[in-house]
């Protein structure tokens, strides 16, 4: 009995030891899980390169990963829509300062069914007069949308409410974040949406560009026009990379907390990788998303370098073209 | 004379009818039990038909020593069946001996007043509380009041709680189900109620026991929400410090500090995923999930036939 008491004695002894000593570099990223692949396969790379180094990727969705870096817990947050108004507040009180850096863009996609032949392009004021609000329950077949179109009924698919991307498409379609109609099949998971649009040739839907890329052949692209006598573009890398695609393309973001990149030289390190233009045009494009111009990297691994602090937002700001992500100035 | 002999007539006619009526009634509730058997059990089956057709050709030896990628082909389960495996010993350590005190003491020991029956209705209650409040609780007193941060000690910690009242009802169960000769014996013997409790009553609950905490392993290996409302990370490439070194002391226990991710939230994830390949890893990390829960159900079956031909 008295070794068996000796021995449990010894083990939480060395559970004491052990956890006192662990101390691993360790690089925490959580945040968007839109953002998620991109910083999945440089932290894949990266750390190939680097043996020794641990980088550990969260999904805690945009909002979630920005509690966590507020409280000091995350070196990088990733973040599909500029840091809100309430989160600096929060990172204020905790004397968290960040580095805002644009990695991508990503184009949502407005999607119908391959089988249905009367849509080729949609104006942005018709893509408003179905979601906005107002139309719940009454813009409901799609010869109420043009007159061209036929008699069917209209179906609508689109992100769920909590995520970025239903804010980016309210606020750039209906013109107001985080408001439309409510009678949608709304999912967190874009995998039913492609499913749903799939099967339903009166089906219309919104997701980000990788999922329309993977599902070529099930799903069919509408092309935007901003206005009526502009020209309609089909959403494309291309499109997004030169701006022409608009308004449903978004840069996308991590943001870096100063005092791990000063204090942990190994972040310091990943972010140099990340934006590092040869790394990031090819690995950005592998998943999935578009790669800002080659410059515009430079001009961010700039800003990180310099530690320059803020943020250039408030709020998702519709239709920004690379340019003005690169001249806008910081607000901290 | 003749009147009783009608009347006993008339009762046998009765019987007769209840009888019958009763076996009808057997039948069709035998024949509604089977038709929902047989739905329930399609349904299943097509399920885990639908994902082995899916995720079995899938598995190969790399699938198991990889990790996770942005390359669907490329990708794999290392860091999460590591993870997995490691949080659940961390649970079974943590979760049975507690469990099992409890249920001794609760069963043995406790005077049965109404102190003792609010604690049954309340660990019985347990039992059925989503495991979603287990994660809540654990995030706001494991990870942000002391600070223990997102590691497989949380999370073994976290699923303990969630387990432990099964292992406490299944404990008194099994000790209540022990004949009352065995208890006298061990009394009539001289033996106290500890050296009753530990040299009688638990060996002969030991089957009941088992049976109970791998029900509760099972339930606890193929949780997420728990662990995702810890903040269980999703892309881990690395695996946690081994549990056993050259150098003295030999045992290392760092890996219980250490992040980690666990095979249904590695699952959670590639099926979101756009790419198909993923949704084929994700049908994959299910087959070999459903196989670590019948390996340790079969483990647990194999020791209780042990134990039980052991005691005969």
């Amino acid at each position: 009995m008295s070794l068996k008491i000796a021995t449990l004695t010894a083990i939480s002894l060395l559970l004491t030891l052990g956890t006192a000593s662990a101390q691993q570099k360790i690089i925490a990223v959580d945040g968007s899980s839109t953002v998620f692949p991109i910083t999945e396969a440089m932290a894949e790379e990266f750390q190939k390169a680097n043996k020794g180094i641990k980088v550990t990727v969260g999904i805690g969705g945009t909002g979630g990963g920005f509690k966590k870096f507020c409280r000091g817990e995350t070196d990088i947050s990733d973040a599909s829509r500029p840091i809100k108004d309430s989160e600096r507040a929060d990172c204020k009180k905790n004397n968290v300062d960040y580095i805002e850096l644009p990695v991508a863009l990503d184009a949502l996609t407005v999607m119908v069914n391959p089988k249905n032949d009367w849509v080729k392009e949609m104006t942005v004021a018709e893509l408003k007069k179905i979601w906005e609000p107002e139309a719940q329950g009454k813009i409901t077949n799609w010869k109420q949308v043009r007159d061209s179109f036929p008699d069917k009924p209209l179906k609508l698919y689109g992100a769920g409410v909590d995520s970025g991307t239903y804010d980016y498409f309210t606020a750039a379609i209906v013109g107001k974040e985080h408001s439309s109609r409510g009678d949608f099949t709304a999912s967190e998971d874009d995998n039913v949406l492609v499913q749903g649009i799939a099967g339903d040739v009166n089906a219309l839907g919104f997701f980000g560009l990788a999922y329309y890329l993977e599902n070529t052949s099930k799903l069919k692209a509408v092309a935007i026009k901003l206005k009526v006598d502009s020209k309609a573009v089909m959403p494309s890398v291309e499109a997004a990379k030169d701006g022409t695609y608009q308004p449903l393309s978004r840069p996308i973001f991590i943001y870096v907390s100063r005092k791990s990149a000063e204090a942990k030289p190994e972040v310091a390190k990943f972010i140099e990788f990340y934006l590092d233009k040869k790394n990031a045009a090819k690995l950005v494009k592998e998943v999935g998303y578009v790669p800002l111009p080659d410059n515009a990297y430079d001009v961010f691994l700039k800003r990180f370098k310099e530690r320059a602090l803020g943020t250039a937002f408030h709020g998702s700001k519709i239709g920004v073209s690379v340019e003005e992500l690169l001249k806008t100035p910081l607000v901290n | 004379m003749s009147n009783e002999h009608t009347r006993i007539e008339g009762e046998t006619i009765d019987e007769r009818l209840l009888v019958k009526r009763a076996n009808r009634q057997d039948l069709r509730f035998a024949v509604i039990g089977l038709c929902v058997l047989i739905v329930a059990m399609v349904a299943l089956l097509a399920l885990i038909a639908d994902f082995m057709l899916d995720g079995v050709p899938r598995i190969n030896f790399d699938f198991f020593v990889n990790y996770p990628s942005r390359k669907p082909e490329q990708a794999g389960i290392l860091s999460a069946w590591v993870g997995s495996t490691l949080v659940m010993l961390t649970t079974a350590a943590l979760a049975v001996p507690i469990g099992v005190a409890a249920g001794v003491y609760l069963e043995e020991y406790a005077r049965k007043n109404w102190i003792t029956d609010i604690i049954e209705i309340n660990v019985t209650n347990l039992a059925g509380v989503p495991s979603i409040i287990y994660g809540l609780l654990a995030l706001g007193l494991f990870v942000q009041t002391l600070r223990l941060g997102q590691t497989i000690l949380v999370a073994g910690l976290t699923l303990a709680l969630l387990i432990l009242p099964i292992i406490i009802v299944t404990t008194r169960e099994a000790l209540r189900s022990i004949p009352l000769e065995i208890r006298e014996a061990a009394f009539g013997l001289g033996a106290d109620r500890w050296q009753a409790v530990w040299m009688y009553l638990l060996p002969a609950a030991r089957p009941g026991i088992l049976t109970g905490t791998i029900v509760g392993m099972s339930r606890a290996i193929g949780e997420t929400a728990p662990i995702i409302t810890i903040g269980a990370l999703t892309f881990i490439a690395f695996l946690p410090p081994a549990p056993i070194q050259l150098e003295f002391p030999f045992v290392n226990f760092q890996w219980l500090n250490s992040p980690f991710t666990v095979m249904p939230i590695q699952m959670f994830n590639w099926i979101s995923r756009p790419q198909v390949g993923f949704h084929v890893a994700a049908a994959a990390t299910g087959v070999i999930l459903l196989a670590m829960t019948l390996l340790m159900n079969g483990l647990a079956i194999y020791i209780r036939y042990r134990i039980r031909r052991g005691m005969k």
